[in-house]
């Protein structure tokens, strides 16, 4: 199978602080993996590194086999890597159709000039992006809700309208942050189903940071571990769950790791 | 049928028009003094409308606006009264006038392109503070060259500015802007204002577009200086200081950050209340024998008008809500 992303020899350090130490993967295309560790771990750090918002102090990123380390953020959404964050980013004061709209900029086929003189072009255009964005929220329920301002929707669609923004750059790669953080039980149980389903309709390869167990042990195929920047296991759901340092790096071990 | 909101806009500018022109022509109301405020409030339309493109659209802090629009006053001032020596006796020299005018803005937008490459890496203080030491050195380098005036100013200036080109312009270029925030750069402006790092991972090339806002804010800052000193037929250092930016940004924030009807009605209800407060004042100074109130206490009521917007109504009057008239139909 074609790998989509390789990381070789990732290496992190924010001053003195290793954050990321000799990081390894390579995702094949269509997987759906999980990261998972502890607070501090370096899970966010490995997907700031991907999207270029931090530089790799060594080691090489590769996308679907070219090199794009260090390369500035906007062009690396352009070649296909889309993520979410952490703690929702989304523009507030924009309305939901328009999150989703900015999404689409860079695929706007038409140059400023066009818009101030409203050109056939322009109007094509933004038919078209209106449309593509719309048919994009009704797959996530939210087209009753495009004229309003982002900031009035509840947390639940808020978290719904970053992954629809993500996918709106039409990505090959996703990169899921804590999709499921806050969310109460059932609402997790529905946003598995949806991650499941996005991959199958945009043909995705999907790579998850996560901290809640059922989250990741549902649905990923493969699972790596890390703790203070190292890679501590990496293997299937079950074998991760009886795996003896995971079990440490969670609970701690039975000896009392002083 | 997709024209038609614009056509109701222009009509409507075309009505508003024709009442100040023939209420002006028989001087009933308007008389040539109430002219001179409605034109001075459209140049102030200009450069609010600019301003908050770069400070309410696009949420990047500039406060040397007023430099801008030196930069464009000179440059067409000494244009049309030292090179070309032109008057507007002769209807052929508003082409020259119109020549002058563009060259000056686009002079000024070049500076906007060059100041802006290297400092629009600069988050909010920062770059608050780079814009304005740029501000007071264009003033320093006006006041320091003799061939056009140094301190005593650029006179001379032939009056081409009157309230029909200054009408045209000033449509021309609200439509302009407004067409730009309507589009997908507005929304990339937009979007840097709420979250940069959003933005950017979003694809949008974020020093592009604060370049770009920088340039076009600039481009209609110059386009208003050139107004204005063809208006006043005088372009002096002091005009262009830092309190005319200050002037300019307590127009953006009462208007509100983000909204061009907003940024239109403060120019207008400024303008009208700084002259209205001139006779105020002076009144005030009559009946108050034993202290002079001079009319530099206009800006003490500006500032406590910015405190009192910043209060109870930090969003200012429009908030980023724009006149229906202004957006356009394929918005909805």
């Amino acid at each position: 199978m074609k790998t989509v992303l390789s990381l070789r020899n990732v290496t992190h350090y924010f001053g003195g602080l290793r954050a990321v130490n000799n990081f390894n993967i390579d995702l094949p295309e269509g997987a759906l993996w999980g990261l998972i560790g502890p607070n501090g771990a370096g899970k966010t750090t490995i997907f700031n590194l991907i999207t270029g918002v931090y530089k790799p102090t060594e080691g090489k990123i590769l996308f679907e086999g070219k090199d794009i380390t260090g390369l500035k953020s906007h062009i690396i959404v352009d070649k296909g890597i889309a993520r979410t964050f952490q703690n929702l980013r989304i523009f507030n004061e924009l309305t939901v159709i328009d999150n989703i709209r900015v999404a689409k900029h860079f695929k706007a086929d038409y140059k400023i000039t066009d818009s101030i003189l409203r050109t056939k072009k322009f109007y094509n255009e933004e038919r078209r992006i209106k449309e593509e964005a719309y048919n994009l929220l009704k797959i996530f329920g939210l087209q009753g809700r495009m004229n309003n301002l982002a900031k009035h929707l509840p947390y639940g669609e808020l978290r719904k309208l970053e992954i629809a923004r993500a996918l709106a750059t039409k990505p090959k790669l996703l990169l899921l942050d804590e999709p499921a953080a806050g969310m109460n039980p059932r609402e997790v149980v529905s946003l598995m189903e949806l991650i499941h389903s996005i991959r199958d309709i945009f043909n995705l390869t999907i790579l998850l940071v996560e901290h809640q167990m059922r989250v990741v042990m549902g649905i990923c195929e493969r699972i790596k571990v890390m703790d203070f920047g190292e890679t501590i296991a990496e293997g299937n759901p079950d074998a991760i769950r009886n795996d003896r340092k995971v079990i440490e790096a969670y609970l701690g071990s039975e000896g009392g790791r002083c | 049928m997709r024209l038609k909101r614009d056509i109701k806009f222009l009509l409507y500018c075309l009505i508003f028009y024709i009442v100040i022109f023939s209420l002006n022509r028989y001087q009933i109301i308007i008389n040539d003094y109430i002219l001179n405020i409605i034109n001075l409030s459209l140049v102030y339309v200009i450069l609010t409308v600019s301003l908050n493109l770069i400070n309410g659209f696009t949420g990047q802090f500039s406060i040397g606006h007023m430099g801008f629009a030196a930069v464009g006053a000179y440059i067409s001032g000494v244009l049309t009264t030292i090179i070309w020596k032109i008057n507007p006796s002769n209807p052929l020299n508003y082409f020259l006038f119109f020549i002058a005018l563009i060259i000056g803005s686009i002079a000024s937008g070049l500076i906007g392109f060059l100041l802006g490459l290297p400092t629009l890496r600069l988050r909010g203080d920062y770059l608050a503070i780079v814009t304005l030491g740029f501000g007071e050195i264009i003033r320093t380098i006006i006041n320091n060259i003799d061939y056009v005036g140094g301190p005593r100013g650029l006179l001379g200036i032939p009056k081409f500015s009157n309230f029909t080109v200054i009408f045209i312009i000033t449509i021309i270029s609200v439509l302009v802007i407004r067409n730009i925030v309507f589009s997908t750069h507005g929304r990339a402006f937009k979007s840097i204002r709420e979250d940069q790092v959003a933005s950017e991972l979003v694809g949008v090339n974020t020093t592009k577009y604060k370049v770009y806002a920088f340039t076009i804010g600039a481009f209609f800052a110059g386009l208003a200086g050139g107004l204005l000193c063809h208006l006043l037929q005088i372009a002096h250092p002091t005009q262009y200081g830092f309190l005319g930016t200050i002037f300019v940004l307590i127009m953006v924030y009462a208007g509100g950050m983000g909204s061009i009807s907003g940024s239109i009605i403060a120019a207008f209800g400024l303008t009208f209340l700084s002259e209205g407060l001139r006779f105020l004042l002076r009144w005030i100074d009559d009946i108050t024998p034993t202290f002079t109130v001079g009319i530099e206490w206009r800006m003490v009521v500006y500032s406590a008008l910015l405190i009192i917007i910043m209060l109870y109504r930090n969003e200012g009057l429009m908030g980023k809500r724009e006149f229906k008239i202004l957006i356009p139909e394929e918005e909805e």
